[in-house]
């Protein structure tokens, strides 16, 4: 087959092309059905933000920036801060998305990562409370992507946790007579992270084989997709299947063998980049 | 609804005993509209099915959220999944799920509710899928179809749907963490209590057109 057929082939019969390859158990990109593309990971990118990451896996490419704010804790936990997630997918990355409020696929995202954080405790939200009743933190996590190559799920959720690794919160002490509170820029602490949540993604094809970190041509032509969320304890984060077709117990039990692997990954890619940045 | 098991942690000792009528749904009633109208606005080159799937309940007195917006794309994306779109080219199948009372497991009533609301307007689907929720509390017991205070308790609740074909896993959803044995469990026991959901399916219908 010549290179002007196959670029002909993969436009009108895109399916049928990856059949072929799926076929030789790999992929278009050279990968095989198991592998996850290049990641790389920056943090500390912004320097207005209390926190930043950006997270790339192949061309997908997610930035995180965390703000700190004040607020008061809510009425009905008066010791508990608040994490305030936010993915938006602009035009900018893909030319699937249209200018205007936040589309479906945005709002899923997010409302996924405020499940992560909710179910993993990544931060305990005690820990963002200042004074009982009266002033707490609040981190709004805002979520970019710049490029949509598929699998924007695992990027952010990778951003998440590299930010938030990155975050310093300066020391808040509130003066006794005015009531007021004082902030001291000089000395910062970093935020506890308890728990590391990592999510994986696959997409199903043909109703059988999975394959993993699709990319936005693979999660097209794929006929449902699960995305498994694991801490380091081996415990599940998040199960999320959004429908789809149909998988068995035992296919499940294979995400989850692969979700266990690419967590040391992450684990490791993580520690090395967070040691490599030299404190201030 | 309302059966429970409780199941030690062995594997294979889950036993359902539900009392009550099998899927007895006081949560729930569906209505389903198919407009056979408008085609999409999806371009010269393909037009594509558009299933929309709206929920609301009452008092809506904000718009839907992102929370809602997500349980709007489970149901939704569960749907295509098991409706032969292909028959029915260039038409939107609109499911309008009303919510009458919330007593807990209110994802996996929708769930049951959409299907048979499928079923009862003739749709041609692959399967049939039922809505199951189990709940593990703290010793690691499942609770399937819990109530709302149970849900609260529990350590995670899990919502599963189950086709029924082969009883595969079409959708999943989970709140709080478990460990992957847990999961296993769950969805062995969601897998076994489909087969009441389904036998309910069958006995409404039979009931439904021996009247005639």
């Amino acid at each position: 087959m010549n290179f002007k057929f196959c670029v002909y082939f993969r436009t009108v019969e895109p399916l049928e092309y990856y059949r072929r390859f799926l076929k030789e158990n790999c992929r278009p990109d050279g990968r095989e059905l198991g592998e996850f593309r290049t990641t790389t990971v920056n943090v500390g990118s912004i320097t207005t933000a209390d926190g930043s990451a950006l997270v790339k896996l192949g061309n997908t490419t997610v930035i995180c920036g965390i703000k700190a704010e004040f607020a008061e804790p809510p009425a009905e936990s008066n010791n508990k801060g608040y994490i305030v997630p936010n993915v938006d997918l602009p035009p900018l990355c893909s030319s699937r998305f249209r200018p205007g409020p936040p589309g479906e696929e945005a709002q899923a995202a997010s409302q996924f990562i405020a499940d992560v954080i909710e179910n993993s405790e990544i931060i305990m939200k005690e820990d963002l409370c200042i004074a009982h009743g009266k002033l707490a933190w609040v981190l709004y996590c805002d979520f970019i992507c710049l490029d949509y190559d598929g699998n924007i799920l695992d990027a952010c959720t990778f951003a998440l946790l590299a930010a938030l690794k990155n975050v310093q919160l300066p020391k808040v002490t509130i003066n006794e007579e005015t009531g007021l509170a004082e902030v001291d820029l000089k000395q910062t602490n970093p935020l506890n992270i308890r728990k590391h949540p990592v999510a994986t993604s696959f997409a199903v094809f043909d109703d059988t084989i999975l394959i993993v970190d699709p990319t936005a041509e693979e999660e097209e032509l794929a006929t449902g997709t699960v995305t498994i969320v694991m801490d380091e304890e081996g415990r599940l984060c998040s199960v999320h299947k959004p429908g789809g077709s149909g998988l068995t117990a035992a296919k499940l039990q294979d995400c989850i063998t692969r979700a266990i692997t690419r967590h040391k990954e992450v684990k490791k890619l993580i520690d090395k980049v967070i040691k490599s940045i030299k404190p201030k | 609804g309302g059966w429970s098991s409780g199941s030690p942690l062995g594997p294979g000792a889950g036993a359902a005993s539900w009392g009550g009528r099998a899927g007895s749904y006081p949560a729930l009633s569906s209505s389903l509209r198919t407009p056979q109208s408008s085609p999409g606005l999806y371009g010269p080159a393909e037009v594509k099915i558009s299933k929309s799937c709206t929920t609301s309940w009452p008092p809506s007195l904000l718009p839907p959220g992102v929370f809602e917006k997500n349980r709007e794309q489970l149901i939704r994306k569960t749907c295509e999944a098991v409706i032969l779109g292909t028959l029915h080219p260039r038409t939107s199948i609109s499911i309008v799920l009303q919510v009458i009372s919330d007593a807990g497991a209110l994802l996996a009533c929708c769930l049951n509710a959409a299907c048979m609301g499928l079923m009862d307007a003739g749709l041609p689907m692959k399967s049939l899928f039922c809505g199951v929720t189990c709940a593990l509390d703290s010793t690691g017991a499942i609770t399937l179809d819990p109530t709302a205070k149970q849900e609260k308790e529990a350590r995670a609740v899990l919502t599963f749907a189950i086709s029924s074909m082969e009883r595969q896993v079409l959708m999943c959803t989970s709140k709080g963490t478990c460990s992957v044995e847990e999961l296993q469990q769950c969805i062995a026991a969601a897998q076994r209590a489909s087969g009441a959901i389904f036998q309910f399916y069958r006995d409404s219908v039979r009931r439904k057109y021996s009247k005639t």
